[in-house]
């Protein structure tokens, strides 16, 4: 309940500004985090240093990996099939650490359109592409994917004709997936650096499609 | 081509095996594993080594006539223990 | 029967796309949770479990992190990495730090 709060010219005890984020009442949530978390580190679970080493970790990592990974594969033929073969090795030989994850890329083709969501939960490909949008984890996208695929794409502008088949994979297990858009045309004479910019986050997911090379 | 039903069970406890494909027909896109069974790691047990397989069911045989695409696909990932052997299609009675 | 969580093709409106930004909070509940399954206290599959045991209400009224840090207080619980009791004195300690988030996460001075 939000009581006289002491806002103290709007800086902390240490002299530094609040997060606007940090500023609001305490929640009863953000206190069990504060107690758990300072209950770990009495204990000896975990050090301070460590959890900030881990949001550092999971903030560095973002679709800007995955659109690397995408342009090699777009590039480099013998990279995608290697990606296509065991898509965790390839991405590790390329230096990205994606942790325990075990990931497997899905290629979309003038026939083919992948999708991916996971209707249990939200699991996601959180270690190369960092945390998912929040939309990937709402009961609409959960539940309607599996079921009217086409319409979902429709709702995020991708309209396929009948001729191309949408397949949806669903991360119900220990697999996690990345969509390889279709190279877009007109790009034969881009590098691979100028292709990572046209690949979206929601190119991966499978809910977008690459950005038009003309716009650039 | 390997056909597979995925089994009607409806447990109370935590499974990672959707309901919608439940009783379904597939086929194995692809073999996995093991890895430590969920519904044994999520009480607190050791995971017991099991097979994951990739399979691959159409939206007509998940969603039935009415389905948004009929040759449109679904694949997801089944523990080994979920899944019996299927007929082929030619001879289940409602195959087209 | 089938279970809450399982939503694959129920019924459901239009997809909101709006996004927030993660508040510092909501990381750390992220990362404690890594870090927990990382050291074996926990798996994956057990702060499902009790994600799913936390019920449909759950879901539409508590925020995603909220419903994580729920979970894995819960899984700890049952690891025995602190008990009900120092769990208890440990967040009446920290609500009694200050109305916010910023002063109650501050590590109190010891003289």
């Amino acid at each position: 309940m939000p009581h006289d709060h002491p806002h103290d010219n709007g800086v902390s005890a240490s002299g530094h500004p609040y997060r606007t984020d940090n500023d609001g009442a305490l929640s009863y949530w953000q206190c069990m985090e504060i107690a758990v978390r300072e209950l770990l580190v009495e204990k000896g679970v975990t050090t301070s240093s460590e959890i900030a080493r881990q949001i550092e970790a999971m903030d560095a990592r973002s679709p800007s990996d995955g659109a690397k990974v995408v342009a090699r594969a777009w590039t480099d033929p013998d990279f995608r099939r290697d990606l296509l073969a065991d898509a965790s090795e390839a991405t590790r030989k390329m230096g990205f650490d994606i942790g325990p994850m075990k990931l497997i890329a899905v290629e979309n083709t003038p026939q083919l359109h992948n999708i991916i969501v996971c209707t249990l939960c939200s699991c996601y490909p959180r270690n190369l592409l960092g945390l998912p949008p929040d939309w990937y984890k709402t009961r609409a996208y959960r539940s309607r994917t599996v079921r009217e695929p086409r319409s979902v794409l429709a709702e995020f502008g991708v309209l396929l004709p009948p001729d191309v088949e949408v397949r949806v994979h669903d991360s119900t297990a220990d697999m996690r997936y990345i969509v390889i858009p279709a190279r877009p045309e007109g790009t034969e004479h881009m590098d691979a650096d100028a292709l990572a910019a046209l690949v979206t986050r929601d190119s991966m997911i499978g809910t977008g499609l690459p950005l038009d090379a003309a716009a650039f | 081509m390997i056909y597979v039903r995925v089994k009607t069970w409806a447990p109370p406890g935590h499974v990672r095996t959707p309901a919608y494909l439940r009783g379904k027909t597939g086929v194995i896109e692809r073999s996995l594993g093991p890895f430590g069974n969920p519904e044994e790691l999520a009480y607190g047990h050791d995971g017991t080594p099991t097979l994951l397989r990739r399979v691959r069911f159409t939206m007509s045989e998940v969603w039935g006539p009415d389905c948004e695409a009929a040759s449109d696909t679904i694949e997801a990932e089944i523990y080994e223990h979920w899944l019996e052997p299927a007929p082929t299609p030619r001879t289940r009675h409602h195959a087209t | 029967m089938k279970r809450w969580h399982d939503m694959g093709g129920d019924e459901a409106g239009t997809i909101d796309i709006a996004q927030h930004d993660f508040a510092l909070w909501e990381k750390r509940v992220d990362a404690l949770m890594v870090l927990c399954s990382s050291k074996g206290l926990f798996t994956v599959d057990g702060l499902r479990r009790v994600l799913e045991d936390m019920g449909p209400d759950a879901f539409e009224t508590m925020s995603y992190y909220e419903r994580w840090i729920a979970s894995v207080n819960q899984n700890l619980l049952e690891a025995g990495s602190y008990s009900v009791a120092e769990l208890a004195a440990k967040m009446e300690q920290v609500a009694r730090r200050g109305a916010d988030y910023a002063t109650a996460a501050a590590p109190e001075r010891t003289s």
